[in-house]
């Protein structure tokens, strides 16, 4: 065998290997929230299909879309819709086609405040209130007479998008709210101030008083329970997605989706701490 | 003692006065390099970033929520070039581009009028431009609120993106953190080099220097843990996370820079001038404190320009410990630094969209301050030591 064939052979052998290895390697990128639910899917499927490989990684909802037009990424995770601008990007893409959105699980938000607090509920006309600072003081709930402490997040988390769109009707949190890195921050900061209040996912929990919330004045208080929340009576909720082009929408990649929807799929949503699709949404 | 005229020394040192070993004039011509490499870096770094910022200094960008629609019917009737804008494509992408894919655009453009939420289309802040250079430096009675104010709320239907806050915030983090840390520096490096004892040296000089190889991560995490609460115990003020406590925090990422580099420029004072002082009756105090720090003035300067630079430059503290864009000058109040900024909204922002050029603005901004700091501090440190050369 002379020396060009060699090479020519090793060649062939890389490329073999790397195409079949791209072959079975699923990539998956996005939201910071979904990121540890995204780990435990793609754990458990390889468990079950060792042939295939996932790849998880966060950085956030816009890197994963942007990640996605780029096509460095399969799928894409996400807490909050894809913006109309980000269509427009992954259109230009792919050829004219839109990503392919799929709903994988749901998430309630918690209104927390500190376990020595008095106050033992609140409508979302307050809760409006409170985070606009028009109300500042927990006497005007019924609590003590001391200021409030706002903690809310980082304005690149889809949960602050979703609060401000549907809690807040759109308008300004107060320029005094403390924005913390995440949910556990939050929580960890309205544990130790006892007059503090924040908002983050139902699942996360200790340290904390999960306030039940009034969707209107007259209501009864609701509690963030799963029962609630799938039931759609507790106010605010929202769904995870995932994207994807829908040109890699196939084989392997449709399948795995088909999984992450199907009750095997939405089991492990449970035990990661957020709530299971209903039925409609599920992949039968 | 100087050498009589100056030695040749030409283009990459290649006439010089005695012949260079091969090996090693190839190894220096590679330093070389490497350092040429360095600037161009910088240079390449500030193009970068200045690029990216350029359409919103220059007001090209429209952040403006409602926008005139094309309907994608009427796509025909227009000049190409006024469709290829409206979709904010380039030329290449326009010209590559079939009839169905620049259909879907305009469609898709549609759905996201369609999207506006009611209360927002009869909203006078929905047709502003809000990047426009009046809406980030000037206050603006925006719907809602009750007089004009500093917002920096880039995410949600209107993009407030005042920039004020976020200087003063930085600003403030930055002043307690040189204000706590620049006297507590310089008076352990004047005791270390002048006044302590071999055997005290020894041990607290790599104490103070293994502080600043604690990662600020953690640095952060201990000031939001327990800084915070022991602080709010002593002072009483009501926000327990603030521009005091982040400015504290920041103060051990800065401490050990301002003492190591003000150490050197302490000890690298000669030996003669203590002894000079010292014989013509001065006190170990007075010398240190009336020849050796006025003689180590430049270097001593030049730590606290540094030390300024890692304030100014600190992400992570800041970003763990307080994090608020509140328009206020109350050191007891909420900060956000641009650092912090950037570092937190980077990762969600729309590639190319209005808000990430507006981080791109914040970045080239404070790239220019702290070019400019460190350019004026160049300079008075240059007449500090033309001064005590006797040079003036």
């Amino acid at each position: 065998m002379n020396m060009k064939s060699r090479i020519a052979l090793a060649t062939l052998f890389v490329a073999t290997t790397v195409a079949c290895q791209a072959a079975g390697t699923i990539t998956v990128k996005g939201s910071d929230t979904l990121v540890i639910l995204a780990q435990k899917w793609a754990e458990v499927y390889m468990g079950k299909h060792p042939e295939v490989k996932i790849q998880v990684t966060g950085g956030g909802t816009g890197t994963g879309f942007a990640a996605l037009q780029n096509k460095t990424t399969d799928l894409c995770n996400a807490s909050r819709k894809i913006k109309a601008k980000e269509i427009a990007t992954c259109v230009a893409a792919f050829n004219g086609a839109k990503p392919t959105e799929y709903k994988v699980a749901v998430d309630g938000l918690s209104i927390y405040v500190s376990v020595e607090n008095p106050v033992k509920e609140l409508s979302l006309e307050q809760l409006e209130g409170i985070f606009t600072g028009k109300i500042k003081n927990w006497k005007e709930l019924g609590g003590n007479d001391a200021p409030i402490t706002l903690y809310s997040r980082e304005n690149s988390s889809g949960t602050y998008e979703f609060f401000k769109e549907h809690v807040l009707n759109g308008k300004d949190f107060a320029s005094s709210a403390q924005t913390m890195p995440g949910t556990a921050a939050v929580l960890q900061a309205v544990a130790k101030d006892k007059n503090g209040i924040g908002y983050g996912g139902a699942a996360y929990g200790a340290g904390a008083k999960h306030l039940p919330i009034k969707p209107s004045a007259n209501e009864p208080a609701i509690e963030p329970t799963e029962e609630n929340v799938l039931g759609q009576k507790y106010p605010i909720w929202r769904y995870l997605y995932v994207y994807v082009n829908p040109a890699l929408d196939k084989g392997e990649i449709a399948a795995y989706l088909n999984w992450i929807r199907g009750d095997e799929g939405q089991k492990l949503v449970k035990e990661v701490g957020y709530f299971p699709l209903p039925a409609q949404w599920r992949q039968k | 003692m100087q050498p009589q005229g100056k030695r040749p020394i030409g283009w990459m040192g290649i006439h010089r006065g005695h012949r260079a070993h091969p090996f090693e004039w190839l190894a220096e011509k590679a330093i070389f390099l490497v350092s040429l490499s360095a600037i161009l870096m910088v240079l390449l770094i500030f193009v970068f970033v200045a690029r990216e910022a350029i359409p919103v200094m220059f007001g090209r960008m429209d952040s403006a929520l409602i926008q005139p629609i094309i309907p994608p019917d009427e796509t025909d009737m227009h000049p190409p070039e006024k469709i290829r804008e409206y979709l904010g494509l380039t030329k290449q992408q326009f010209t590559a581009m079939d009839k169905d894919i620049i259909r879907t655009l305009m469609e898709v453009k549609v759905d996201a009028q369609n999207e506006i939420p009611p209360s927002f289309r009869t909203d006078p802040d929905a047709k502003l431009n809000t990047t426009e250079w009046r809406y980030l430096l000037q206050p603006y009675q925006w719907t809602g609120y009750e007089k004009p104010a500093y917002i920096w709320q880039p995410v949600g239907q209107i993009h407030k993106y005042n920039i004020v806050p976020l200087f003063v915030g930085t600003l403030k983090t930055t002043a307690v953190g040189l204000l706590f840390a620049v006297p507590l520096a310089i008076g352990a490096a004047i005791y270390v080099s002048q006044l302590a004892r071999p055997r005290a040296r020894e041990i607290i000089k790599p104490t103070i220097e293994l502080l600043s190889g604690i990662p600020s991560v953690v640095v952060g995490f201990f000031a939001l843990l327990v800084m915070a609460t022991f602080l709010q115990s002593i002072f009483g003020y009501q926000t327990r996370l603030n521009a005091f406590v982040a400015g504290i925090a920041l103060s051990f990422a800065v401490i050990p820079i301002v003492f190591s580099i003000a150490e050197d420029a302490l000890t690298s004072v000669p030996r003669s001038y203590t002894q000079a002082a010292l014989a013509l009756g001065a006190s170990r105090w007075q010398t240190a404190w009336q020849i050796i720090l006025p003689a180590a003035l430049p270097g001593v300067f030049a730590a606290i320009v540094l030390g300024f630079g890692r304030a100014i430059g600190e992400t992570m503290i800041i970003l763990m410990v307080t994090s608020a864009s509140e328009m206020s000058w109350s050191l007891f109040s909420g900060a956000r630094s641009i650092t912090a900024t950037i570092a937190a909204e980077m990762g969600e922002v729309v590639r190319g969209g209005h808000h990430y050029r507006m981080l791109f603005l914040l970045g080239a901004l404070l790239f220019a301050a702290t070019f400019v700091t460190n350019m004026v501090a160049e300079i008075i440190m240059l007449r500090f030591k033309r001064r005590l050369e006797g040079k003036r």
